[in-house]
């Protein structure tokens, strides 16, 4: 019966046949055809290995050194690839005992028998050395190379920044980074982070699956060499830096010291500092998490972040507005009439340096009310928004109410807050508002917010009579020396030089005339001119002073701040301005126990501070 | 009379065995190959440890030649029980490896269970077919064989081992060849076809195109139209469009999860490089980057480095392809079909239905798993793990397959002789 279908042993063979050269007719496919997989095999087992470039370094304005790198080296071990080791050997290669060669070793072992791990941390020069004349004895075992950050001086940690791995949002937005690159996470480290990180280098290195190097691919005739980053060379004043963080310890505050004739930056603090050492390295970690814990908000650089009231400071940019519009001479007086707004104990100010000098609030209500109420329409409202609107103008052109275009990261800055109409049509409502609802501006309170580099700016315009060049930290970068456009030209006021020496005149008076409210900034044979300010605010108000010396080619104008410092402008921030511009234009300071006295002094209310004190009358505001 | 000088061994079945076991060797030699261990005979690294297995393949080989053929025959259902009844001890003394349940330790030694079971089956069903009242026509008697098959292939799909419970269709062929109609082939096709398309189109217009075929068969194919015509293809119709609607449901309820991953990466439905196609995407580089004549022995960079996994057992042929390149890749195939071209030869020369029947079992197990492995290592069919016969890396499918096709050759040498 079986041979009638014996035929079908054709039809067998048939599929085998078939089947066969179908496979064969798909390896030509694979093989023959298709190019893309021979290239797929070169890209996946020849993997190019980036190598890193340095960092480049950072300099203060007189070519100190403040940032730089150190290579370390780690002893890593994979404890699966430890073959035939003479461990009592090895102990005494890199110093350790058996028992913590032990330790070590079941540690690396728990975290993972193939991955590598840090067997020891950061060996030093000397031990590297001595390990690699030894290291062919040990399997398993090899050095890793990296770089840290390292600070010399423990100053300028929020303006610096730090580096930190690049996260998600880091990889997404620039293909440049890999997975477990470093970028700069704040301050200049951040925003000249292109100008730093340099080019990576790549070395095409022949790797298994397991990413584990086989070795240089064709001798490495196709690797490129890592470019170094560039230098930065920063406006900072190393020495003044570390002055004011050493006077604003034991305080919250900032300080920020310009050079104005060239808008840099000679010293930015915000107090309280902490050492840019503590977010390096493998430590980085926790301390990262204790700053960012501290109520103090120590990882905040207030001279950009924080906004706040101007308090009378901001009576000198009223001033030399209200000159220029020419409803007030620089001989009009007012009445210190304190049905108006509250105010301290002083004669009546005369002229418009006498007001400054003695900081009257009911002179400047009615500077304002000259500045808002120009008389321009019937309609007190009407009046009110022609007004409100010059003003606002000529607030801009002094750079408030605006991001200041500082060259450090602009997240997180704070731009101050300038009211212009549709602000208090909001606010109040559409015709809702006239001068006598926003008077406050006047003194430097009510709407008006400023950043502190905002105030040091204040500073430098008036040291320089009217204009002032973009505050900035870099002078200029790389090899080539770099320098920045935005930071060569002038940003004018618009308002004549000739008022402002009228300020300049009150500012003087301030700390060297009787009744002035800035003597404590006096150096003796400085002619300092300064402005103090008391900001009130939840809490104790805040003490503020900026100053700028010599009056005559000022070398340096500055703001300081001093938070929740009872007593006023006067007693805390005009000191400290005073030590500082001593120390800046002299080269030191000789009132020793000054410097004491301010140095140790810890006037700030404790944090948390009470709930919002509602305080609704103006009174005894200098 | 003395048997042993009627004996004639097919020496050409012996000669592909060795060739393809020592090029097996190799491959599996440079896929494990680490240059600071070129020990050939290392005992802790595969290639020494298939050495061994080689060593007892041909002893076993050997021997099998020198049994009676008989006893294959007389014993067949003994052998098919013992392997039934180990299959069921694995489940529950079996150790588990990649998910599965189909080993079982003996000391050192981990026996594979189901290898065995697949020339234990054989021997049975050819045994059954013999006997001489039996008809292939019968019903019963097909059921009967199905039956033989089916407990082996039920109890290791319990192992989670699709892959080898899958081999027990190879059976198809030879029953095919005893006389069971072609049809079988013909709708399994049909239905493997509807099944692809039906995952890659929209199902209505898969429907549509059934139909059209129906009446295209109807009406231009067949002369002849009559009332039991048109009943038929309406059946066809009927039972093909529940077959298509029934498709999502197999697919997305029985089938398991990795399973629906690896068809989906197959047609192209999913690309999954790190994950799901991981696998075939590197076994597709290695084997494409080995060119025309293949980067040379030792010298593959693919397999080499690792990227392959399973490399030595079920992805073996990917270093075949990458070192050996197209020349040595279709070599391999060619001689592997001629092998089996050559057994359908001696299978129709047997003069029992038993060894002639036992014979076509042998060529399509063989053909069924050079099939599925080249086929899934060429991305032309989805990933099922089972190994290349004579060449993965394994002992267990390495005596096994000895078994499997020596017994053949031992039949085959006393063919002459009456059973």
């Amino acid at each position: 019966m079986s041979n009638k279908y014996a035929d079908r042993n054709r039809v067998v063979k048939t599929i085998f046949i078939v089947t066969g050269a179908l496979f064969i007719v798909r390896l030509a496919m694979l093989q023959l055809f298709d190019p893309k997989y021979r290239e797929l095999a070169e890209q996946q087992s020849l993997r190019p290995v980036t190598q890193y470039p340095a960092r480049g370094f950072i300099y203060d304005r007189h070519g100190e050194l403040l940032v730089h790198n150190e290579a370390i080296y780690d002893l890593m071990v994979i404890p699966r690839m430890v073959k035939g080791l003479d461990t009592n050997y090895f102990c005494d290669a890199v110093g350790i005992t058996r028992d913590d060669f032990d330790a070590r070793m079941k540690k690396a072992r728990t975290y993972s028998p193939y991955s590598p791990s840090i067997f020891m941390k950061q060996i030093s020069k000397e031990e590297y050395a001595r390990w690699q004349n030894k290291a062919f004895r040990f399997k398993g075992f090899y050095i890793s190379q990296r770089t840290l950050r390292i600070y010399d001086r423990p100053i300028a940690a929020q303006v610096l920044g730090y580096v930190g791995e690049v996260d998600q949002a880091d990889l997404d937005r620039d293909p440049y980074y890999r997975m477990g690159d470093y970028i700069g996470k704040s301050g200049l480290e951040k925003s000249y982070e292109e100008v730093l990180r340099g080019v990576k280098g790549k070395k095409i290195m022949h790797v298994d699956a397991l990413n584990r190097e086989i070795g240089p691919y064709q001798n490495g005739a196709l690797d490129t060499l890592p470019i170094e980053g560039c230098n930065l060379y920063t406006t900072l004043d190393a020495d003044l830096q570390q002055y004011a963080e050493e006077l604003m310890a034991n305080k919250r505050g900032c300080v920020v010291a310009i050079e104005p004739s060239s808008g840099e930056v000679l010293a930015m603090v915000s107090a309280p500092c902490y050492d840019p050492n503590l977010l390096v390295g493998r430590i980085r970690g926790d301390n990262y998490r204790a700053l960012n814990a501290n109520i103090a908000k120590p990882m905040q650089n207030r001279a950009l972040m924080e906004q706040y009231p101007p308090g009378s400071i901001f009576k000198v940019a009223q001033a030399v507005v209200a000159l220029d519009l020419g409803v007030i001479q620089p001989n009009t007086g007012f009445v210190c009439d304190k049905s108006l707004v509250g105010c301290h104990n002083h004669p009546s100010a005369q002229t418009v340096p006498d007001a400054i000098k003695m900081s009257c609030n009911p002179y400047f209500y009615q500077v304002y009310r000259r500045v808002i109420q120009q008389n321009h329409d019937k309609s007190a409202n009407r009046d009110s928004q022609y007004g409100l609107t010059v003003w606002h103008d000529y607030m801009l052109r002094f750079g408030f109410g605006k991001q200041l275009d500082i060259d450090l990261p602009k997240g997180g800055m704070a731009s101050g807050n300038i009211p212009d109409t549709s602000f208090y049509n909001r606010w109040y409502g559409r015709r809702r508002w006239n001068f006598r609802t926003i008077y406050s501006n006047s003194i430097g309170q009510g709407e008006v917010a400023v950043v502190p580099l905002q105030m040091a700016n204040l500073a430098a315009t008036v040291a320089n009579r009217g204009y002032y060049i973009t505050p900035h930290m870099v002078r200029f970068y790389g090899p080539d020396s770099v320098r920045d456009e935005r930071y060569t030209t002038r940003n004018e006021t618009g308002i004549g030089r000739q008022h402002f020496e009228v300020a300049i005149r009150g500012m003087y008076g301030a700390v060297h005339e009787p009744g002035g409210t800035g003597h404590r900034a006096d150096v003796p044979g400085l002619d300092v001119c300064g402005k103090t300010g008391t900001a009130e605010n939840k809490g104790n108000d805040h003490s503020v002073f900026i100053a700028f010396a010599p009056r005559e080619n000022p070398q340096i104008a500055l703001a300081v701040y001093v938070e929740n410092a009872a007593g006023g402008g006067g007693s805390w921030a005009a000191p400290i301005a005073g030590l500082l511009i001593e120390r800046y234009i002299n080269g030191e300071v000789k009132r020793k126990d000054v410097e004491r006295q301010y140095r140790e002094a810890a006037p700030c209310q404790k944090l948390p501070l009470p709930p919002h004190k509602a305080k609704k009358s103006k009174k005894k505001r200098q | 009379m003395n048997p042993i000088e009627r004996k004639k061994y097919d020496w050409l079945a012996i000669g592909l065995y060795l060739g393809i076991v020592i090029f097996g060797w190799l491959n599996i030699y440079s896929a494990c190959y680490d240059p600071e261990h070129a020990a050939i005979f290392d005992l802790t690294l595969q290639h020494g440890r298939q050495l061994l297995w080689i060593a007892m393949a041909l002893v076993l080989a050997i021997v099998i030649l020198n049994v009676e053929p008989r006893f294959f025959a007389d014993t067949s259902y003994i052998i098919y029980l013992v392997v039934i009844a180990l299959l069921v001890l694995t489940l529950f003394i079996g150790n588990e490896t990649n998910g599965g349940k189909s080993w079982i330790k003996i000391g050192s030694f981990k026996l594979q269970s189901s290898e065995f079971a697949k020339f234990a089956t054989a021997l049975a069903i050819a045994k059954y077919i013999s006997a001489i009242d039996i008809d292939i026509a019968k019903f019963r008697t097909k059921a009967t064989a199905i039956a033989i098959a089916a407990i082996p292939a039920g109890l290791i799909l319990l192992q989670h081992d699709t892959g080898s419970a899958l081999v027990f269709a190879s059976f198809i062929l030879p029953m095919f060849r005893e006389g069971t109609s072609g049809m079988v082939l013909i709708v399994g096709l049909v239905a493997v076809v509807l099944f692809v398309l039906a995952l890659l189109i929209n199902k209505y217009v898969l429907i549509g195109i059934v139909a059209a075929c129906c009446l295209f068969y109807l009406f231009v194919w067949l002369n002849k139209r009559t009332r039991r015509n048109y009943t038929n293809i309406l059946a066809v119709f009927v039972v093909a469009v529940a077959f298509i609607f029934s498709v999502d449901m197999v697919f997305n309820h029985v089938l398991e999860s990795h399973q629906r991953e690896r068809i989906e990466v197959l047609l192209g439905k999913r690309e999954d490089l790190l994950g799901a196609g991981y696998n075939v995407h590197q076994s597709k580089i290695a084997i494409g980057s080995g060119g025309f004549v293949g980067k040379g022995f030792l010298r593959g960079t693919v397999t080499k480095a690792n990227f392959v996994p399973e490399q030595d057992t079920d992805f073996i042929f990917c270093t075949v392809g990458e070192e050996w390149g197209f020349l040595g890749s279709g070599l391999l195939i060619a001689a592997y079909v001629v092998l089996l071209v050559h057994l359908v030869s001696m299978a129709e020369r047997q003069r029992s239905t038993f060894a002639r029947f036992y014979g076509y079992s042998v060529a399509s197990i063989l053909f069924f798993h050079l099939m599925v492995n080249v086929g899934m290592v060429l991305g032309l069919l989805p990933v099922i793990g089972i190994p290349l016969p004579f060449f993965s890396y394994g002992g267990s499918s390495l005596l096994a397959f000895t078994f499997l096709l020596f017994i053949f050759i031992r039949q085959d040498a006393d063919k002459n002789q009456l059973l």
